[in-house]
């Protein structure tokens, strides 16, 4: 059977899609509305302990990932369909790589925490 | 193919680069396509909330100060906007893109998109519970 | 009745103009009659020179499409009434080259239906049948919704992917492929799927979701394409897990 990579990446990007409509809601209200303005508030103590935990970094690498993989995807055909840029290789490097550098960034902060 | 085609002359007509403007459904589509950018946006900024997490109390504290600043909530109050809209429309479409058999009979869309929820709404409990309970 | 209503079709004649141009025509508005009704009396008694295809006014034979009011119709099953008090604008079917008029050229498609081998594949290379093939009910419900495909092109008309990249094979030609593939008869599916896992084969696809909406057959051609999809990502996930077995299993080399 003939290879190819898009498969893989359009799974990628499903499981990055899933993931996203699951997860992003709450950690948005959360992380964006509910701590900051004080809504709720845990302790900085208790929100360490949560991240230091190295099986939630590794969770948290897994996915943000496929979210990344997805935002790529996805932006790369609203580029070249919805703004009709034209150079399909340009486009296609300049999204999926910078999916790969945001993923070697979440690795370095996940990492370091 | 061995048929031989007539090539007709013909006029080829442009489509615009607004094309996405003048219909509902397209315009639709293409804000559930940009919300794409929301999904990287929010990544950072989670990487930013963490990276602060582990920078100590005072980092911590004085990242919160810059998020609820007027721009943060503004930009992420969009992207809460656009996420929604992703959860939704991703929800929605999942019937029409996988067909489940079980005991033979094909399961209802109405009831696919309703496990979905209900996963949202467990998922949400637990990140609650994680990170405001626990 | 004395009723008329504006119909503004595009004329567009190679020979004498450089560009698509909307005349505007006063037509009957009869309760019953539909747009081609309209387009036929025009010819009748306005302007014979008026060209557009039609052939079986019901909706089967798949010939009459065009934009109406910027949708994708088949102008059979289009009422007049509908756009009461108009006017209506009838334009050739959109994402096609206009050859004359209304009439447009759709040797792109003819070009890559065949391409995703639109018939039943056996890997038995039988030529004399004892008797017929024989399906149940539930094997021909597996693929019957894909096969009232009537080739309209309502779905190239509505799909933007094949308006901004033509090489795009589009929704009907996939979802013949499914229809195909899904054929308990068949055992084409291999060779469908190296056809369509190029990019330009499923993977051009944003799932937009207009082909089914304006699919007079209720086709559902984007369902087809993301079930495909899901389809394709399995098995190439299966040739990369366990290639030996996997290439034991159905469909020709």
């Amino acid at each position: 059977m003939k290879f190819r990579v898009l498969p893989f990446v359009w799974l990628t990007f499903s499981g990055g899609g899933v993931i996203a409509a699951v997860f992003l809601p709450i950690l948005v209200i959360l992380l964006a509305f509910a701590l900051p303005l004080g809504w709720v508030d845990p302790s900085h103590q208790h929100l360490e302990g949560v991240v230091e935990s190295w099986f939630t970094r590794l969770v948290l690498f897994a996915l943000m990932v496929p979210m990344l993989v997805h935002a790529a995807h996805r932006f790369r055909y609203t580029v070249y369909d919805g703004l009709q840029v034209k150079h399909k290789g340009l486009v296609a490097f300049a999204c999926y790589g910078g999916a790969m550098a945001l993923s070697l960034v979440a690795f370095y902060v996940l990492g370091t925490v | 193919m061995s048929t031989s085609v007539t090539r007709v002359p013909s006029y080829q007509r442009r489509m615009s680069v607004f094309w996405w403007v003048h219909k509902r459904s397209y315009f639709l589509f293409v804000m559930r396509e940009l919300s794409s950018l929301f999904v990287a946006w929010f990544v950072v900024y989670l990487l930013m909330f963490i990276a602060a997490v582990g920078g100590g109390a005072e980092k911590y504290d004085a990242f919160l100060d810059r998020a609820s600043s007027p721009l943060f909530l503004v930009v992420n109050a969009v992207a809460l906007a656009f996420l929604v809209l992703h959860t939704i429309t991703w929800f929605a479409l999942t019937p029409q893109a996988m067909v489940l058999n079980l005991g033979g009979r094909r399961v209802p869309g109405v009831l696919i998109v309703a496990a979905q929820y209900v996963g949202l709404a467990a998922v949400s409990a637990f990140i609650y519970w994680l990170v405001v309970l626990a | 009745m004395d009723e008329t209503i504006t119909m503004q079709v595009t004329r567009y004649r190679p020979d004498k103009t450089t560009q698509p141009v909307p005349v505007d025509y006063q037509v009957p508005l009869r309760k019953e009659w539909t747009v081609l009704d309209g387009l036929n009396h025009i010819k009748a008694t306005r302007d014979e020179t008026l060209s557009f295809r039609w052939s079986c006014r019901m909706g089967i034979c798949g010939s009459c499409g065009m934009n109406v009011d910027g949708e994708p119709r088949l102008t059979c099953g289009t009422f007049l009434s509908d756009y009461a008090p108009g006017p209506v604008r009838v334009e050739p079917l959109a994402n096609f080259p206009i050859v004359k008029d209304l009439i447009v050229d759709l040797s792109d498609f003819m070009e890559k239906l065949p391409r995703v081998k639109p018939w039943i594949i056996r890997d038995d290379d039988v030529t004399e049948i004892d008797g017929e093939y024989l399906q149940t009910p539930e094997e021909l419900d597996a693929y019957k919704q894909f096969s009232m495909c009537i080739n309209c092109m309502l779905c190239y008309a509505a799909c933007p992917v094949y308006g901004l990249d033509p090489d795009f094979v589009g929704p009907a030609a996939i979802a013949l492929a499914e229809r195909y593939d899904l054929d308990s008869r068949d055992h084409g599916s291999r060779e469908r799927l190296d056809v369509l896992i190029e990019r330009d084969g499923v993977w051009g696809c944003t799932f937009v979701g207009e082909c089914t909406k304006v699919c007079p057959k209720h086709v559902d051609p984007a369902g087809a394409i993301q079930r495909y999809k899901l389809k394709a990502a399995q098995e190439s996930v299966k040739a990369v897990l366990l290639p030996k077995a996997w290439r034991r299993t159905k469909g020709r080399r």
